[in-house]
């Protein structure tokens, strides 16, 4: 398969409507709202949206406002695959009795929560019955909307409400799942990993998931100044940061062919560009206690985690 | 309309009479997960659909959470909708039960009713269905694989309509109807399809203020299962009791319409009498027991005893006032519970209907009677030896006993 790529030029991108407007609650400089208003910068036609229960879906529709232009539900928490599985179930039924002609695209929005953990069976049933539709998971590392809980997609040495750094435990012990590859080997079209710092990269991505049959898992990294601990007006930086450093590397893997996208290989062509995980650390206070001298081993950890991690996706994408 | 006399008859279980009800009921969506003593109907679709025997669209989902969500958002695009569980199934639904009915898509769903675990246990009980009472579901229980036939029809125009617009569970006992073989009269294709209709959509507000149909619409988009407060909440569930009282006459109707249709009429559509006009003693119960019990009723009432039997066929709306006039001329009635409600006093019908009871005066004696738990037989001579009590209770004017637990080791 050979998938054309999109140039999402700044000015087309202005012209095109809000599909996910303004006038929603989230807090200032919200990672996930970002996530929410490029991908739906990047649809290409009719869409319903379905909204897992979370940051985005409590934000957006506090009845008797909604911030959507598109039909969007909600139903639950653990389900939103399965929400989209239904609509592409009837979807494909009304096609078949010539009730509506052309493309409806559906795209399930999730956070962490919602796909790391209550959701991943939902997920993975509706990526093995090969439903078509896009699952975008806006990754905020935690339980945001309950306030601040760890999830399995908080990275280690984060500390949350349910993984406090105390005076022996410093954050979360455990690593970050990795979601993407778990999807990867799903064997579904398209997977791709995305941070809302590179906007034309989220569009394309988001693109070439609608355009594809079938499913396509679009894992956004998505910032949270609340529950990360930092300044509003740095989610953008933290975002670039988290490629930079390789926290979060970006690749696409197109029938299960792992490529690293641009931002990513210049990690990989030139790695003296590629920035220790420290930088990206100490500019939040989820991470603060690291730098406590009893938990200085932990960063060395986490730095070591970071690099076997890429160094498996170098050689997933033929570039070790 | 006129009533088809040429209805074919075939050698149908439970299960099989649903999933030809469904298939001729012409539905979109099915999405379905397989639990003993369901399996029989979701097998029979899934031959329908690989046959070519139906244009629905079948989703073999991993797990009966996922089984209801995909047909509420099937329900919620604006096509219709069947699913079917029992047991542990339905129990891990419960969470979706409330949003179907929140979100008010008419899903129609089969439930052979199963007991709970532990211990596991396949065979029938109420239990699992009793315990979903308060899920904004309508809920219809049936007697007989015909009367689960006939029922699954009249489902899709009950919950489809638009002042209805609630989801419905027909419930029929585990393996004494899913798995038992009984002579089904069918009614053809074309009759059923045109019985059941298109589905309705209402209009509601859209985004842009304006009526627009109620469905997740691209030309026409809306907002479903928003977040809802303080200032809402409240209201929304207030229409969904709103919708629960109108379907207390569409089921009474649509039980009338099938009747001119089918020649086959299941009391009011709601409760269900048998020899109760002049009864002295009763028995109230659902399901297939009701069977059983009316075959007592006649030896009874062949020996000049005034007895009587109360099928309530719809549990969900309550049918509060038949209830009180068809146990008017009681003095003793039994309610016999295939569910016990632990700690309570006595089982869930028991609650409903001395409650029912309550105001009406003189009223019954009204006692409790647990049987069958984890599919135990509930013979005739059990059911004869509840009219005896009864009767001791009619002429002693006295209970000894409120609740009580058939056959069962103590």
């Amino acid at each position: 398969m050979t998938l054309p790529s999109w140039k999402f030029t700044a000015k087309e991108i202005v012209k095109k409507p809000e599909l996910f407007t303004s006038g929603h609650r989230a807090c200032a400089g919200c990672g996930p709202a970002i996530a929410l208003r490029q991908i739906m910068k990047a649809t290409r036609g009719p869409t319903i949206v379905t909204n897992a229960t979370g940051c985005m879906e409590v934000v957006s529709t506090i009845y008797p406002y909604t911030a959507w232009k598109v039909p969007w539900i909600h139903t639950a928490f653990e389900n939103v695959a399965a929400n989209a599985s239904g609509i592409e179930a009837a979807l494909k039924a009304m096609k078949r009795k010539e009730m509506y002609k052309g493309t409806i695209d559906v795209i399930a929005f999730a956070g962490d929560g919602g796909t790391f953990d209550i959701g991943i069976q939902a997920l993975s049933g509706a990526a093995e019955r090969g439903h078509d539709f896009l699952y975008v998971l806006y990754d905020n590392e935690a339980y945001m909307n309950t306030g601040i809980q760890r999830s399995g997609g908080t990275p280690h040495g984060a500390s949350t409400t349910t993984s406090p750094a105390g005076k022996v435990i410093p954050g979360k012990t455990q690593f970050k799942k990795p979601i993407a590859d778990i999807m990867v080997a799903h064997e579904i079209p398209y997977v791709a990993t995305a941070s809302i710092a590179y906007w034309q990269d989220v569009l394309m991505k988001a693109r070439k998931g609608l355009e594809v049959e079938g499913p396509a898992f679009l894992h956004v990294f998505a910032p949270c100044p609340r529950g990360w601990r930092y300044d509003t007006s740095k989610t953008v930086e933290i975002a670039r940061l988290a490629v930079e450093t390789c926290v979060f590397p970006l690749w696409e893997a197109v029938n299960g062919n792992y490529s690293l996208s641009p931002q990513s290989k210049i990690a990989a062509l030139k790695p003296d560009r590629k920035k220790p995980v420290i930088d990206y650390l100490k500019m939040q206070r989820r991470f603060r206690h690291l730098f406590n001298p009893s938990f200085e081993h932990e960063r060395i950890v986490i730095q070591e985690r970071i690099d076997k991690r890429w160094g498996k996706l170098l050689k997933k994408c033929d570039m070790a | 309309m006129t009533t088809v006399q040429q209805q074919e008859t075939l050698a149908l279980n439970g299960d099989e009479a649903v999933a030809l009800a469904a298939k001729q009921s012409d539905v979109d969506v099915v999405a379905a997960y397989p639990i003993t003593p369901q399996t029989i109907i979701v097998e029979r679709f899934s031959e329908y659909v690989a046959d070519g025997e139906v244009e629905t669209e079948f989703v073999c989902t991993e797990s009966e959470h996922s089984a209801l969500t995909a047909c509420l958002a099937a329900s919620a695009t604006g096509v219709r909708t069947f699913t079917a569980t029992a047991s542990a199934g339905l129990a891990l639904m419960h969470e979706i039960l409330y949003v179907t009915s929140g979100c008010r898509a008419p899903v129609v769903m089969a439930i052979t009713n199963r007991a709970l675990s532990a211990p596991i246990n396949i065979h029938c009980d109420h239990s699992d269905s009793m315990a979903e009472r308060d899920s904004s579901w309508i809920q219809l229980y049936v007697e007989n694989s015909q009367e689960a036939y006939d029922t699954i029809i009249q489902a899709f125009r009950i919950a489809e309509h638009t002042k209805v617009l609630l989801p419905i569970m027909v419930c029929l006992d585990a393996f004494f109807l899913s798995h038992t073989l009984e002579n089904v009269k069918t009614l053809p294709d074309k009759k059923v399809k045109d019985f059941v209709g298109t589905r309705q959509i209402p209009l509601v507000m859209g985004h842009e203020g304006k009526k627009v149909p109620f469905k997740l619409d691209p030309k026409n988009p809306i907002t479903i299962g928003p977040l809802a407060l303080q200032d809402y909440y409240f209201e929304h569930k207030r229409q969904q009791e709103e919708a629960m009282r109108n379907a207390s006459g569409i089921i009474s109707e649509i039980n009338d319409l099938y009747s001119q249709l089918s020649g086959r009429k299941y009391g009011n559509g709601l409760t269900d009498p048998y020899f109760l006009e002049d009864a002295d003693i009763a028995t109230i119960c659902v399901g297939s027991t009701a069977g059983t019990t009316k075959y007592v009723v006649d030896n009874l009432r062949s020996r000049g005893i005034k007895a009587g039997l109360l099928r309530l066929r719809t549990l969900r709306p309550l049918p509060t006032s038949d209830i009180v006039s068809a146990l008017a001329s009681t003095k003793a009635v039994a309610v016999m519970d295939r569910s016990h409600s632990f700690g309570g006093y006595g089982g869930p019908l028991f609650h409903e209907i001395r409650h029912v009871l309550y105001d009406t005066q003189p009223h019954p004696h009204v006692v409790n009677y647990i049987y069958g738990l984890g599919g135990r037989d509930m013979p005739q001579n059990d059911i004869q030896d509840i009219y005896i009590d009864l009767q001791k209770i009619q002429q002693n004017n006295a209970v000894e006993n409120y609740v009580n637990f058939v056959r069962v080791r103590e």
